[in-house]
């Protein structure tokens, strides 16, 4: 079933479903993914992890592995002490959260399970992994700290120098709580989890290093999402010039927020590549990639709600505790701080307040997963919603239409929710149609009138749950076109990097507008360091808004270039010309010359570079619609059918919008329904293969539906886009544990903790039992 | 452990190459045969990325020797078909946009070639339950599965 775009112009690329341009080649076999990049003389490396998940590192000794065959090198601390440096926080520098972050290999201390100690080198990757086994690491084991309780009240510190292991706290506040609370007629207070989950893409991380001691130059390849930061930070550690650093984005097997963070891999190999003289190479397995790459979520919240007797939502109050792990990483305090901004959604709630505990504990650190903080935060104001509603006698869907923010409230203020933003603002929007249109096209009336219906032991529930999010924006992206001379196309060099979503068709699309030519005629290159002098990178749904505003600009400002040019070439002014679907015209008609005439008569190369910054977030926003059957007997839970509605703003590709949208859904219904990450009350982590850690199969949930809309253009970019790519996954725990709780309705039980397992809403059916008597 | 000849078939032409007892079939693929169109995402058999067709079988080449293949016939993504000329399953998933990041790709087409040769009408569920072996991260399967029901349907009515 192809998506059927709405409201499209069909004079031009942007808004087409056209097929993506980076298919022919991965269908085929010749992407080219890191573990395809070989270089002349290469090594492999493997890293030795801790398998403790706290203590004291007493003596490693790799004379054993030293003395393999094929083994090249060991390195441990003692190897790099000398210019070790931390890896730096890129974003969201919570005060406090310096004081903690992670050095590329460990010191003195290991501190989580998967943490490196060492690296080996070797001719082969077999061989590097046989030595691991034969370097002995003697630790000395601590008490681990693995939830809230045990890092605030501290029989261990994780890092003894700071004498704590609460990394940061902070309240922020609109309106006036405290007042809200005392005038409301109802109150509810309840205890919500979110647990620990990541992006796992199906490629592992990898990094591939070269020196060149001739023009002392490093070329490391696997890189993506932000390579322009990651040069800056490798060429520091490297004690080298950024010009001397490299970072080849080549095709990428998905990221979804963890991966092409800087980890210590991304020093490791480029140091090892360099002292050795020789190209190495680091693929990550899929168990160290479960132990070591990014996880997120892992946020718990006690969430209190003060509500008029008609439903109108008078404040919020959450106490956030996030788990952020052993050491503060390159997003800092992105998690924390958006759940707390989101805890409100997209509800007009004057006064809302968040108390935020940000601890550390023996796990692996925490980045960003598609949704940061935002999956976590609909989930525990959705839940109490609802549960709201049913105190009041009021249809869930009712309660959220008195509440939800109306276009005509826009741009609506949402205060100063984190410490280091200024004010934040919906920007644009029309949160009500697309509720509606979500109600509409789930037929909410029929399935709300099944609420709890019992059909042959399977229990019916339908679950709403609202959400906004703001995103695309922050640092410049900066863009480069270049006439080719061999045929008068395009190369568009983008400084946004792909994770797979399909931006080589994308970004084409909107430079084929901008400039009135051929589609086909465009080529795209993205994401690597040497393409531009400066670029950032894709994050937080920003490639379409900043790359593709950037695009545009760029666009213009080689019409301009071009037209001396032009000129000259017809014998006609400047201002005689005008530039018409990839031409130059006189005014008159006359004569006129296209990019390829143009290409060749010129000397020199034909190029313009332009960029794009906006401070000035944009808001997406939707519904999503949950229909299950849960069987009473077993716990068992059947999706029957999910809807999705999001106003992206400006649609370049539906066909890819609806792809990002329905994966997107599937990612967000393996977090409410399978994926832990978890572990033991020693630290021991419990999730280190896919037989343990379980993600979505293609018989797990059949039938989606998901509809993007253009109701709201982004007054901040020329596209009028906003960020598209988070809208399935962020609501996806909020409406599972709506629709599994309105199906248990009869019991009572409520959703407090995601994952819903069959084991729970067992558990959860037989405590109400009990509790009821029965 | 010395490396030993393996002989074998690879997309209809006789390949030969050196191996370790220990060297998985998929790294012999990648590395020794530079057939990279085959992919690693758990090396433990639960992703099917890996997957190429053995003597007609889908097999997990994580999970095999490549001294265990000699003497075999082995089809990768490679001898599917060319940018040029697609397979009908290959030309399926790029109409039906079933692939993203196209890392799972590779097993899942060579899943699915295997299963609609031996069988050319299965149902919606049935295309489900196998598919169910390999993991994509980013479609949500959804676009795959109407990707392979559809292919099934233009090779029947090339056949008829
Ligand atoms: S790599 Fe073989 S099944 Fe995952
Ligand atoms: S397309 Fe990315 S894993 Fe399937």
């Amino acid at each position: 079933m192809q998506p059927k775009p709405e409201g499209l112009d069909p004079k031009t690329f942007i808004g087409q479903p056209i097929l993506r341009n980076e298919d022919a080649r991965f269908l085929t076999g010749g992407g080219t993914y890191s573990d395809d990049v070989t270089r002349p003389g290469m090594l492999h490396a493997a890293i030795l992890r801790s398998s403790h998940a706290h203590g004291l590192v007493r003596g490693i000794d790799a004379s054993e592995a030293l003395a393999l065959p094929g083994v090249v090198a060991v390195y441990a601390w003692a190897d790099i002490a000398d210019i070790a440096q931390p890896i730096p926080i890129r974003l969201a520098p919570l005060v406090g959260l310096d004081r903690f972050p992670q050095y590329c290999l460990a010191s003195d201390k290991v501190r989580f399970v998967g943490e490196p100690i060492a690296l080996v080198v070797a001719e082969s990757r077999y061989i590097a992994e046989d030595a691991l086994n034969l370097i002995s690491v003697d630790i000395e084991e601590l008490p681990a700290i693995v939830d809230f309780a045990g890092a605030s009240a501290p029989k261990s510190l994780l890092h003894d120098a700071h004498g704590t292991n609460i990394a940061s706290a902070y309240e922020v506040q609109r309106g006036d709580v405290k007042a809200a609370f005392a005038e409301a007629d109802y109150r509810r207070r309840e205890t919500f989890v979110c647990q620990r989950h990541t992006g796992v893409p199906m490629e592992t991380r990898a990094v591939i290093a070269e020196w060149d001691v001739a023009a002392q130059h490093m070329t490391v390849w696997g890189a993506t999402k932000v390579p322009f930061p990651n040069r800056a930070t490798l060429a520091k550690m490297l004690g080298l010039e950024d010009k001397s650093v490299d970072l080849i984005e080549v095709d990428v097997g998905g990221g979804f927020g963890i991966r092409g963070e800087f980890y210590p891999e991304d020093f490791l190999i480029p140091f090892a590549a360099k002292k050795l003289g020789r190209p190495v190479k680091w693929i990550e397995d899929r168990r160290e990639h479960l132990l070591s790459a990014q996880h997120s979520r892992d946020v718990s919240c006690i969430l209190e709600i003060a509500c008029k007797s008609d439903g109108t939502i008078l404040g919020l109050y959450a106490e956030l505790f996030v788990d952020l792990g052993a050491y503060v990483r390159t997003v800092g305090g992105v998690v924390p701080a958006k759940a707390a901004q989101f805890v409100p959604g997209p509800y007009r709630i004057a006064n809302v307040g968040c108390s935020v505990q940000i601890f550390l504990s023996n796990k692996t650190p925490v980045g960003t997963y598609r949704a940061p903080g935002r999956y976590e935060s609909n989930f525990f104001r959705e839940r109490l919603i609802d549960m709201a509603a049913h105190d009041l006698g009021i249809d869930p869907a009712e309660i959220r239409r008195r509440n939800l923010v109306l276009g005509s409230e826009m741009p609506y203020g949402i205060g100063k929710l984190v410490p280091y933003e200024p004010e934040g603002e919906y920007d644009t929007g029309d949160f009500v149609a697309a509720f509606e249109r979500a109600l509409q096209d789930s037929d909410w009336n029929a399935l709300n009138a099944r609420q709890g219906e019992d059909e042959d032991g399977w229990l019916h529930g339908t679950g709403l749950a609202c959400f906004v999010e703001t995103g695309g924006a922050g640092p410049k992206e900066t863009a480069r076109l270049v006439v080719r001379k061999e045929d008068g196309g395009i190369n568009l060099f983008i400084g946004s990097s792909a994770l797979g979503q399909g931006h080589e068709t994308v970004f084409a699309q909107i430079c084929a507008d901008a400039l009135g030519i051929p589609f086909k005629g465009i080529r795209v290159f993205h994401g690597s360091t040497t393409y531009l002098d400066e670029g950032y990178g894709t994050y937080a749904s920003r490639a379409i808004v900043m790359g593709g505003s950037a695009v545009l600009n760029t666009a213009e400002t080689l019409i301009e270039t071009m037209k001396p040019l032009a000129a000259e070439a017809l014998g006609f002014p400047n201002e005689a010309l005008v530039w018409k679907a990839g031409r130059f015209e006189t005014e008159s008609g006359g004569s006129s010359i296209g990019l390829a005439e143009l290409a060749a008569a010129t000397a020199q190369e034909i190029r313009a570079d332009g960029s794009f910054s906006s401070t000035r977030r944009t808001a997406s926003y939707g519904t999503h619609v949950a229909h299950v059957a849960v069987d009473r007997r077993t716990g068992k839970i059947r999706l029957i059918d999910y809807y999705v509605v999001e106003d992206v703003g400006r649609i370049i590709n539906p066909l890819i919008v609806h792809g990002q949208a329905v994966g997107g859904v599937v990612q967000g219904l393996g977090g409410a329904f399978l994926e832990n990450l978890a572990y033991d009350e020693n630290g021991q982590f419990l999730a280190g293969s896919f037989a343990d850690y379980l993600m979505p199969t293609a018989t797990d949930f059949p039938s989606i539906h998901c509809t993007s809309l253009e109701l709201s253009r982004a007054p901040s970019n020329p596209l009028g886009a906003k960020g598209a790519g988070e809208g399935g996954t962020t609501a996806a725990g909020a409406a599972i544990g709506n629709a599994v709780s309105a199906a248990l309705r009869k019991y009572g039980a409520e959703v407090h903790e995601l994952p819903v397992t069959p084991s729970k809403v067992w558990s959860l059916i037989a405590q109400a039992k009990a509790a009821a008597g029965q | 452990m010395t490396p030993r000849t393996v002989k074998l078939r690879v997309n209809g032409e006789a390949r030969e190459g050196q191996a370790e007892p220990r060297l998985l079939l998929a790294d012999f693929l990648r590395h020794e045969l530079h057939l990279t169109g085959t992919h690693v995402g758990c090396e433990h058999g639960v992703c099917g990325a890996c997957t190429v067709i053995v003597d007609g079988r889908a097999m997990r080449s994580c999970l095999m020797f490549a001294v265990q293949a000699e003497g075999t016939e082995i089809t990768t993504v490679e001898g599917l078909g060319t940018p040029e000329n697609l397979s009908p399953l290959q030309d399926a998933f790029h109409r039906h946009h079933a692939l993203q990041c196209g890392f799972c790709t590779a097993g899942i087409l060579t899943t699915m070639t295997a299963l609609l040769k031996e069988e050319p009408d299965p149902t919606p569920d049935r295309v489900r339950e196998v598919l169910s072996g390999n993991l994509c991260r980013c479609t949500g399967y959804i676009p795959i599965v109407d990707a392979v029901l559809d292919a099934a349907e233009k090779i029947r009515a090339a056949k008829a």
